[in-house]
């Protein structure tokens, strides 16, 4: 059987292959995009063109095999389970891999981004070409080197093995292969340009393992990093140093509205250890005047003070030491005006309307009641434990830029048009992340880590306080949901959703999610309310509080419809079974399958004495997630004891990896749901820092047990899809301990508990 | 600026800094021991713990001119190889997933379980509540500390 060559992964539209000089093999394969015929791979790995190739494996003549992972880490485990998917189809032992982060320059990086829970989905095919194809170069050298045919021959572990039982390694046949694999490279190069138009030209698959056959891909690997973190090796963008690097603090307004007026740096310049203090901003205002901006640039909207120093702490003091004034470009805004506007929104009629199905006035209008409720969530910080920080080193004929930011090639991209210079003039290396959340996203610290260089012409390490980043960071908007239902019958005949949301609102396919679909009246309305401060994504956009909206206004329902709130799930669900509407994308069968997986593991059905259990299922991102939360009562107080997971993410890639990002995942929802609090007074937050903002700590935290959906699905990602259901599972159980329902995060400060009485 | 001789990891180290310099400041920038982490300034979080005198403390509110004659063990000094019995059960649950906090983590566990060998759920829990993980690891680091001493013990 063969293929034409316009499949979308034809191998040798993505990869290339040297013989290097120093011995070995090196392919390199294009992750992103296909790279064009005419690239060739350099004799030497120092020599390799970034702009044709964003990844590679490096086969030593000892067999020993390097991958070098394309992606950004912020400790969602793809620089372990990516390569992952190269070294199955590879067919090599993992104990002879060696995972290095890809070293970037970021003139070719336009899709090298760590967000939505998508590096392993779109990974998946092209990652296992990758190593299927170098395996069958190998073979292929292999049997030239015996001088028999390639079909005979079979690669496992490393291992060539031909007809007459006779071995080869892989590191004997790499100088070979990769000789080989040129010549034909060339030849079918030749080929191409013989066509006539319009010809295509046949090529034979490289076929992939069956899933049974995986003997890596399913099975526990640990971190690749893991012993660097345990030993505390520099690993991080705070740990990064360079020769002649200095220190830099910045001066942010602390009020978003304000601008800087003037300032007095006598004291600063005073503190042992300053070299200077400057002014910064001029560039990034000039570039934002062009209007070519993101969310995040809305921080370098103001000129700013840097305080340049020796050391970090000789920064951090002199900063307090500045006397500056600053004045109000706009309104101070605050948090109770905010809740009053959003509800205005909620009642006005300046929506705009995502999905519509049916007709939900007259749904409303026929119905024998209808049920409405307000639910409401605060901004929240992200707090990546490691703060914002770069590294800039901007010379007159290059920028060096080295640090941990989530979307490299956007940051890189905004660096050059800020300083007017070419972008090919910039090496950006990523570090490992100390947490990402959304935060990293936005480069607002790549920029202002290059402008102090810029001008200071020094290699410097821009970084935050953690007052810097709680104060004058980004944040989730503060949102407001109204969901209405219609219930006529003793059936749901309409639902509408209203979002009203500080700066954005829901986009792409949310308002398709469940239960979209399963009603036949249904509609999804927004509204937002553009607010100086600085918002944007943060962990499961949207959804980490919607599906608590959602998912505890369902439970009410099932609660006035007097129905189980499993079944009742269960049978609008299977209302969507069949539908034709392709932007319906989650599947009602693996909803389902998930939702009765996590009420048959939680003993949902089966309560024991005293525990208090709430149940959802919900979709985001790809995969499917149920959630049963356990409450018990420990005085008047509720206490989240236990959350079970049940997940269908398709093919679990690396099970240890995929565990801990559910454990956290729901970990992270239920501290946030709980806790997570955010005012702001007179345009700044009345938090700056943890003792007076609160995060989930061991003694609070639920034992999270998780269960798998089991089948062989191409695999989704893991990053996000556990943190929306667990508030609402939460959120449902608090119900049945305390009676009460809690219609606003954090639970903590709004929900009412009540005694126990003897 | 004053010189002071401080006792870390074993070893004597002489640093120039401002008085009111934190230790944790003093071993990222000046000593280049940068396992011991920022994270908050101000105690709350305890990226920064190292132990003095074998007590977990926070690094990041100890000024060096307060470390006469103390000595000072950091993430790098627990052991030469990851080989202290914290660092293996680390490595045997695969706790992190930014790994950026666990420096801290592991400092605070093998201060505590010198001091209790073998330690309750509660009591490891009560013990690991001042360090935070913002990637909620808190399941991971409860059993690695369980298995920690379990290791040692065996």
């Amino acid at each position: 059987m063969s293929s034409t060559i316009n499949t979308k992964f034809s191998r040798r539209s993505f990869l290339r292959t040297s013989s290097l000089a120093s011995g070995g093999m090196l392919i390199g394969f294009n992750f992103f995009t296909a790279c064009k015929d005419t690239v060739k791979m350099p004799v030497d790995i120092a020599k390799l063109n970034y702009n044709d190739f964003n990844a590679f494996i490096k086969i030593s003549n000892e067999g020993m095999v390097t991958i070098f992972s394309p992606n950004p880490e912020i400790g969602q485990g793809v620089k372990t389970s990516m390569p992952m998917l190269i070294a199955e189809e590879l067919d090599v032992p993992w104990e002879n891999v060696n995972v290095v982060q890809g070293i970037l320059d970021t003139q070719n990086y336009t899709r090298q981004v760590a967000g939505g829970s998508q590096s392993i989905r779109f990974g998946w095919d092209a990652l296992r070409q990758t190593g299927a194809t170098a395996r069958q170069i190998l073979v292929n050298a292999a049997a030239a080197k015996w001088g028999v045919d390639a079909s005979e021959c079979s690669a496992k572990q490393g291992v060539i093995t031909n007809a007459a039982g006779e071995t080869l390694g892989y590191g004997d046949v790499v100088n070979e292969a990769a000789v080989l694999e040129n010549e034909r490279a060339a030849a079918r190069a030749a080929k191409i340009a013989a066509l006539v138009e319009g010809e295509k030209l046949e090529e034979e698959p490289i076929a992939l393992k069956d899933p049974k056959d995986f003997t890596l891909i399913g099975t526990d690997v640990g971190n690749v990093d893991i012993d660097k973190i345990i030993t505390g090796k520099p690993l991080f963008g705070l740990d990064y140093k360079a020769e002649g690097m200095v220190y830099a603090s910045v001066l942010r307004p602390p009020s978003f509205g304000q601008v800087l007026e003037s300032y007095d740096a006598t004291a600063a310049k005073a503190v042992s250890g300053v070299i200077d203090v400057i002014k910064i901003g001029e560039k990034a205002k000039a570039y934002l005047a062009k209007g070519e901006v993101d969310w995040s640039a809305k921080l370098a909207d103001t000129e700013k003070v840097v305080v340049i120093a020796e050391n970090s702490w000789a920064a951090i003091k002199a900063k307090k030491a500045i006397k500056a004034q600053w004045s109000e470009s706009t309104p101070l805004e605050n948090t109770a005006a905010h809740d009053k506007i959003l509800v205005d929104l909620l009642d006005g009629n300046k929506l705009t309307n995502l999905r519509k199905d049916g007709n939900v006035r007259k749904a409303f209008s026929q119905a024998d009641k209808v049920v409405e409720r307000t639910y409401e969530s605060p901004f929240l910080p992200h707090n990546c434990m490691e703060p914002m920080n770069f590294y800039a080193n901007v010379t007159d004929s290059k920028i060096h830029l080295v640090g941990p930011v989530q979307t490299p090639a956007s940051a890189a991209s905004t660096v050059a048009n800020m300083l007017g210079r070419d972008e090919k003039e910039i090496r950006l290396e990523m570090t490992r992340m100390g947490g990402g959340f959304g935060r990293r996203l936005y480069g607002d610290f790549v920029y202002e880590a290059a402008e102090i260089s810029d001008q200071i012409r020094r290699p410097v390490k821009m970084f935050s306080t953690r007052e810097d980043d709680m104060a004058t960071g980004v944040y989730r908007p503060a949102i407001k949901y109204r969901i209405a239902a219609s219930i006529k019958d003793g059936e749901i005949t309409g639902y509408h959703l209203k979002e009203a949301a500080v700066n954005s609102n829901m986009y792409g396919i949310i308002p398709d999610f469940f239960p979209a679909g399963a009603i036949e009246n249904y509609q999804v309305d927004v509204a937002k309310y553009d607010s100086n401060i600085t918002t944007g994504a943060w962990r499961a956009p949207y959804t980490n509080f919607l599906s608590y909206a959602e998912q505890s206004f369902l439970d009410e329902l099932a609660e006035v419809l007097e129905k189980d709130p499993v079944q009742m799930r269960l049978d609008l669900l299977e209302k969507v079974k069949g539908t034709t509407d392709d932007r319906i994308q989650y599947s009602a069968e693996r909803l389902q399958d998930v939702l009765k997986l996590a009420v048959e593991k939680s003993g949902y059905r089966t309560p024991k004495e005293g525990v208090f259990q709430g149940v959802c299922a919900y979709y985001c991102h790809n995969t499917h997630v149920a959630e049963v939360a356990d409450v018990v009562m420990e005085g008047n107080q509720p206490v989240v004891k236990k959350i079970t997971v049940a997940v269908d993410c398709g093919i679990v890639v690396n099970p240890l990896g995929a565990m801990n990002q559910i454990e956290g995942g729901a970990i992270d929802g239920v501290g946030h749901a709980m806790y997570g609090d955010f005012v702001f007074e007179d345009g700044k937050p009345t938090s700056k820092n943890f003792d007076s903002y609160r995060l989930i700590r061991m003694n609070e935290t639920p034992i999270v047990e998780t269960h798998f959906v089991k089948n062989t699905l191409s695999p989704t990602g893991l990053g996000e899809p556990t943190l929306p259901p667990a508030g609402a599972a939460v959120a449902i159980a608090l119900k049945k301990a305390t009676g009460n329902r809690v219609y606003k995060q954090p639970f903590a400060t709004n929900m009412a508990t009540k005694p126990i009485l003897g | 600026m004053p010189t002071y001789n401080l006792k870390i990891n074993g070893k004597s180290q002489s640093i120039e800094a401002a008085e009111d310099t934190p230790l944790l400041w003093a071993l990222r920038d000046q000593l280049d021991m940068v396992g011991t982490k920022f994270g908050c300034g101000i105690g709350q979080c305890g990226a920064c713990t190292v132990h003095v005198d074998g007590n977990a403390t926070r690094s990041c509110l100890l000024s060096i001119a307060a470390l006469d004659g103390k000595e000072v063990t950091t993430i790098e000094g627990l052991s030469e190889d990851g080989s202290h019995p914290v660092q293996v059960a680390w490595k045997e649950i695969d706790v992190p997933q930014c790994g950026y906090c666990q420096a801290g983590q592991i400092m605070t566990a093998s201060a505590f379980l010198e001091k209790n060998t073998n330690p309750s759920k509660d009591e490891i829990r009560k013990a690991m509540h001042g360090n935070i993980c913002r990637c909620a690891s808190y399941n991971r680091i409860e059993n690695a500390v369980a298995k920690a001493a379990e290791n040692k013990m065996a």
